[in-house]
Formats: C-alpha cells, sequence, structure tokens
C-alpha cells in the first residue's frame, strides 16, 4: 500500500502557530499521525517537545482532546484513558507520545507496564535524541561522539539504547519504525496502526535543528540522510513478521547505502567526533543494516 | 437493611470500594494494603463488581491511571501505603490540581529508612500539603463508612480523598462492621456524573501549561494564571465544610451513623485534661481515660477525624476549657514537632479563648505498641507540667528504650 499526497485527508488537526523550534520534525510528523488516527482519537504526553506544540492555557492549535500527564507516567496516563473509556462506554483511538527521555529513560517503566498488560493503545516514542525541551541534555537514545550540554567537553562515550529491540521483547501486536522526513511511510504505518488491537509501538526519529546542530531548512534533508545512510531504518512488525518499508525497501533492493560521515557533517553536534568514533559508528551502522537485511529476508 | 460483617479494614476498605460500584481500579500491592486489591481483583473476576482492574507495575502508574481514568469521567479507586504513598507523591499533587475526584485507602505504615512494615501515620501526615482532603478512622466501620462518604464529598467538591487508617492495628484486625445494602448506598450516591464529557467535534487540552497571569481567550475573556487555579482549589478547601456536613447529614439518615463532627469526642465536655490523637490512638485514649477518671482526673478525648481540611474552629472551641492537653502522635515534622501540635497551636493562636498548657509526645512509630499504661503517665506528666508551669522545648518521644 502507497499513498500519495493525493490520498491524505483534507481535514487538519494542527492549526498554524505552533510553537515549536523553527524547523522542527515533530509537527511535520504528527501532522500525518493525526491525518492517520482522525477526530475520535485522544492523546496523552508528558511535558516535552510536545507541550510546547500543544501551546499555553487557554489558546491550543491542537484540534483533538489531549491530556497532559506526568514525565514518568505516559503509558500509565493511557491505560487509564483505555481503561476509563471502557468503563464509560466511550470509543476513542488513544495515543501516546513522549521523547526519547520520556519513552528510553525515565518513562521505560510505565510503557513497559503497559505493554506487558497488552494495553490496547499507540505509544510514539518521538526521539530527537536527547532532552530537547529541556536544552540538549544527553540521554540514553544520544548517539555516540554527539555534543550535548551535559557532554559539553567530552562527547557522549556510550552507545544510544537499543529501545525499539527492548520494545520488541515485549511482542507487541505492532512495531514500527519510521521518520519525519517519510510522511507517506509515516502515514501507511500509522493507518495500519489504528486497526490493529494491542499495544502498537512506534519509533519515529526525528530531526532537531538547535539541538543537533544544523540549518532549519535542513530538517528534511538531515532525516532522509539518516535513512539513506542506513542509521534510522524503516520497518515493521506485524505478528513477529519483519517488514522492511519505504525508502529502507528500495535501497536494501537496490544496494545502494551512504557513508555515515554525509550524515554526521551535516551536524555540529558531531563537530568533536574522533575518526575512529567515526570509524566505529560506519561499522555498527553496517552491522545493523545487515542484521536487519538478514531479518528481511533479502 | 444490610447485614453486620466480622471483617478487617482492608475487607471493609474493599467491600466499600464495591458499594460505591467504583468503574475503574488500578493499585499495586504494598504491606498493609495488599488485601485491598486481591479482595477487588476478586470480586472483578467473579464478576461481583463491574469495573476494569488494571494491574499496574507501580504506584506511581497507579495513580498514573486513575487520574487518566478520572479525567474521562470513569469513577476510580486506588489504595496504597507508606513508601507507596511516598512514591505517588508528585501524581497526588497531580490529582489535586486536576480536580479529579479520587478516593484513595491508606493504611497507615511507617517510612523507610530504615525499613518497617508497621504502623504510624508519617507516611500521609507527609501528605498533607498535596491538596488531598484526609479523613482518619478510628475503627473499621469507619473506614466502611467513611469509603463510602468520601466519594460524595470528592464528587461534589472534586477534590480527591485519602481515607487513612492504623496498618495493622486496623487493617488486619477483624472487627463487626454494619454494612448498608447496596440499594441504601445507590440512594445516597448515585453514578458519577463528570463535569464535561469527551466531544471528538470539540476537542480540549486538559492540565496545559499555564501562564503566570490571566490570558484572554479566543472571545476575549480573561481565564486564570497558575495562581488562579490554585487559589480555586484553595477556595474549594475553605467552603468545604458545609458540603460535608450535608453527605454526613443524608448518610446518617441513611444507616444511623453520624460523622457530621469532624472531631472525635469522648468525655470531654467538663474535661480538665484532654488527649488530642488521630485514628485508633483515639479508642486507646478512651481507656486511659477511663483509668484517669477512676482516679478522680477529669480527663477526655478529643480524636481528628478530619485533618484537611483542618476543622481549626471547631478543635479550639473544643479544647478552649481544658487546663491542659497532651498531643499525642504517631509522625514527626523533624527538627520541630508532631504536626497537629503545632497545628493546635495555630488554631488556639487564631481563636481569642483561653490557652491550655499543650506537651507534644511521639509515640507509635514503626508499630511500637502504645499501651494504656503509656497514656496514663503521659497524661499524668502534662498534668504535672501544666501545674508547674513548666514548657516542654521539644516533643517528648515515649516508649523506644534505646
Amino acid at each position: 500500500m502507497s499513498t500519495t499526497i493525493m490520498d491524505l485527508p483534507e481535514r487538519e488537526y494542527i492549526h498554524p502557530g505552533t510553537r515549536t523550534c523553527a524547523g522542527c520534525g515533530l509537527p511535520i510528523a504528527y501532522r500525518y499521525i493525526l491525518k492517520a488516527l482522525g477526530p475520535r482519537t485522544i492523546m496523552t504526553h508528558p511535558a516535552c517537545c510536545l507541550t510546547i506544540l500543544h501551546g499555553m492555557y487557554p489558546k491550543t492549535p491542537i484540534a483533538i482532546n489531549a491530556v497532559n500527564n506526568t514525565f514518568a507516567s505516559t503509558a500509565a496516563s493511557a491505560s487509564g484513558l483505555v481503561a476509563g473509556l471502557k468503563a464509560t462506554g466511550q470509543d476513542f483511538t488513544v495515543l501516546a507520545m513522549a521523547g526519547d527521555g520520556g519513552t528510553f529513560d525515565m518513562g521505560i517503566q510505565a510503557l513497559s507496564g503497559a505493554a506487558e498488560r497488552e494495553t490496547d493503545f499507540i505509544y510514539v516514542c518521538y526521539d530527537n535524541e536527547a532532552y530537547m525541551n529541556t536544552g540538549v541534555q544527553r540521554s540514553s537514545a544520544t548517539p555516540t561522539g554527539a555534543v550535548t550540554t551535559t557532554t559539553p567537553v567530552i562527547p557522549k562515550e556510550q552507545p544510544k539504547k537499543d529501545f525499539i529491540q527492548i520494545m520488541e521483547a515485549h511482542h507487541p501486536a505492532y512495531l514500527a519504525t519510521t521518520c519525519s522526513s517519510y510522511p507517506g511511510d509515516l502515514y501507511n504505518k500509522f493507518l495500519k496502526a489504528k486497526e490493529i488491537k494491542g499495544t502498537r509501538f512506534v519509533h519515529l526519529a526525528v530531526p532537531c535543528p538547535p539541538g543537533w546542530g544544523y540549518a532549519t531548512k535542513d530538517t528534511v534533508k538531515v532525516g532522509r540522510v539518516a535513512v539513506e545512510a542506513g542509521i534510522v531504518v524503516l520497518y515493521e512488525v506485524e505478528h513477529g513478521e519483519f517488514r522492511l518499508t519505504g525508502k529502507s525497501l528500495s535501497m536494501a533492493r537496490s544496494g545502494r547505502k551512504r557513508p555515515v560521515d554525509e550524515y554526521l557533517k551535516l551536524q555540529s553536534r558531531f563537530k568533536k567526533m574522533s575518526p575512529e568514533q567515526m570509524e566505529d559508528f560506519q561499522r555498527q551502522t553496517d552491522q545493523r543494516w545487515e542484521e536487519l537485511l538478514k531479518r528481511a529476508g533479502l | 437493611m444490610g447485614q453486620t460483617l466480622i471483617l478487617t479494614g482492608t475487607q471493609a476498605a474493599a467491600l466499600a470500594a464495591k458499594l460505591c460500584r467504583v468503574q475503574v481500579v488500578a493499585a499495586y500491592p504494598i504491606t498493609p494494603q495488599s488485601k485491598i486489591p486481591e479482595v477487588l481483583s476478586e470480586y472483578v473476576e467473579r464478576g461481583e463488581l463491574k469495573a476494569e482492574f488494571v494491574r499496574v507495575e507501580s504506584e506511581h502508574s497507579a495513580l498514573g491511571v486513575c487520574i487518566s481514568a478520572s479525567i474521562v469521567g470513569a469513577r476510580v479507586f486506588t489504595a496504597t501505603a507508606a513508601n507507596g504513598l511516598a512514591y505517588m507523591h508528585e501524581q497526588l499533587h497531580w490529582a489535586a490540581g486536576a480536580r479529579l475526584p479520587i478516593v484513595m485507602p491508606v493504611t497507615n505504615r511507617g517510612l523507610g529508612a530504615p525499613w518497617t512494615i508497621l504502623n504510624d501515620m508519617q507516611d500521609t501526615i507527609a501528605q498533607r500539603d498535596t491538596g488531598w482532603m484526609q479523613l482518619y478512622c478510628m475503627n473499621n466501620q469507619e473506614v466502611l463508612d467513611q469509603v463510602i462518604l468520601a466519594y460524595k464529598i470528592a464528587e461534589q467538591l472534586l477534590i480527591p480523598v485519602m481515607v487513612c487508617f492504623d496498618g495493622f492495628r486496623l487493617s488486619h484486625t477483624m472487627m463487626p462492621v454494619e454494612i448498608p445494602s447496596q440499594e441504601e448506598v445507590d440512594a445516597f450516591l448515585p453514578p458519577y456524573q463528570p463535569a464535561y464529557r469527551l466531544d471528538a467535534e470539540a476537542p480540549v487540552n486538559i492540565n496545559p501549561v499555564v501562564m503566570t497571569d490571566p490570558v484572554p481567550n479566543g472571545e476575549g475573556v480573561k481565564c486564570p494564571g497558575y495562581m488562579g487555579f490554585r487559589h480555586r482549589l484553595q477556595e474549594s478547601f475553605e467552603s468545604s465544610w458545609p458540603v460535608i456536613a450535608e453527605a454526613a447529614k443524608s448518610y446518617a439518615e441513611l444507616c444511623g451513623r453520624s460523622y457530621e463532627d469532624c472531631l472525635y469526642r469522648y468525655k470531654s465536655e467538663d474535661a480538665d485534661f484532654l488527649f488530642l490523637t488521630m485514628g485508633s490512638l483515639s479508642s486507646e485514649a478512651c481507656e486511659a481515660v477511663d483509668l484517669l477518671r477512676k482516679e478522680g482526673i477529669k480527663a477526655g478525648v478529643i480524636g481528628v477525624r478530619i485533618y484537611r481540611p483542618f476543622p481549626a474552629g471547631p478543635l479550639a472551641q473544643a479544647v478552649e476549657a481544658a487546663k491542659s492537653i497532651a498531643v499525642v502522635e504517631k509522625a514527626i515534622s523533624y527538627g520541630y514537632e508532631g504536626a497537629l501540635a503545632t497545628e493546635l497551636k495555630a488554631a488556639l493562636f487564631s481563636s481569642n479563648g483561653h490557652r491550655p498548657m499543650l506537651s507534644n509526645y511521639i509515640v507509635g512509630l514503626g508499630g511500637k505498641d502504645v499501651k494504656p499504661a503509656d497514656l496514663f503517665e503521659i497524661a499524668q506528666k502534662t498534668i504535672q507540667d501544666a501545674a508547674s508551669g513548666s514548657r516542654q522545648e521539644h516533643p517528648l518521644w515515649v516508649g523506644y528504650e534505646v
């Protein structure tokens, strides 16, 4: 199934005038997520970049019901929405969204619990690879070699936590990865997720101009290069069946993949990376790409 | 009329939740509360209670589930104790700030470190400033009745309520409890009617970021800033007494048990000496009072049943005729004294009445037994100190030995 721009619903759920930073990847993705899920959606989120997007009382640019919750409890809040709606006979799609801080780090307990309980909801981790809302501090999603405000002198030395594998180990009903630079891929995945019962987890890569250090006009480009270099791989796992999708699938077929330094050199956060770290990054990216190709049977 | 059953405090709390037809339960077990989620699980699995039971992975999530389920209009229930309550701390503020009528029994237990599973009141007293009402129970009948009352009050005022009762002393002790019939409870507590209904075509942003100063909405109407919301919560507390009294009155008409007085009083009217206590300690103090009366000492007990809102006026009035008071507490604000002692002083300072001599005693921490003889000695010391005019510099700790 492929969606063209002509197939997308015209109705908008994000009105003009959000408070996100210029060039933010999140509203691009959020726009298509909401188009796919439609008006009978209730979403919950912790204090994060999305809170900024949702605006300040008494105004909001968002035209779906939204609930704010505490940082560690996004998936618990979603569990409460699911239980409360069921108990009171209301029918809404429950969407939970949190950043890498609210997912990889502080939110992991509640999310693991909700997934283990097979809670009927969609959880989206939008991953911008650091605590961006509080000013670009290191998270467990920050890749090796990145300068952040809490790794200012010595860039992060540890690798990014493989959170997608952690979620896959929960055997959710549906798991997908996507990126804000590929609205078609993203839209299709949410359209599919909406129709599946049980826990659905989506890892959404979103470039961040102030946090990553690139010009605001380049958000789409940076996301595309991340995918074209195999750093972000687009795939889905449905009933345990693994499938590459979109650009990653065509890359697998063509055998063409960009070198990672094309991605790294676009961003000032990697300016202190040593040649050894860059080589290491290439090696790890290649290794993961090969493993995923094998899983896809390609 | 219903029947009389022999129940533990935890069974009484769970049965009360069932009688209130709670729609969502989320709880994580912790001693001595564990029986509450166990009993409720059984009700739900046997089909005796039509509710969604969310078996959460932590207390933080338990209240997180309740908050969101309450937001979409369900009557919700959870229960906890001690470190579980402390783990909920952030969510307690959130529930009160979001004005959600959540009811939560707490089986009072001491906090670590070092670990204790036994009773004191440090856990709930430490949460007094979170914006929850706090009701304290003297026996298991009060546990059942006050859970039912709590829903009635919470849903009118949009303030969450903790129903606090002593771990083990009540949670694990069997007592006769009169049970109102389901029809009686249904008549007293109709289904929860939330203030708004979710509408996909008229969406809302719930609990968003709020500015310091009021900001006009799309129609140009000024909407509250942060302090405006906080003030509304305080206003609801300040105007809560008639609502509490009315709920208690209609409950009394239903089953004959009256909770119209925010204080428990035992032989206090003519008393020269008073114990001021909370929870099951009040009934222990009654025994000591009987012993003291035999010795010719006009002693009495005032038990604080409602701690938040704080009944400053009725309390000052209730104690102002006494010559001396022993404030006996199972919690302490480290570096000062028991919170109830401080608050009694403030209440007396604000009233124009006679000011009795006060002594503060810290007892029963981590389950340490408080015997009538201990209370007898406390009374004697308080009366002597009052007679000699010697004021306490620090609270006196009773019973720690080493």
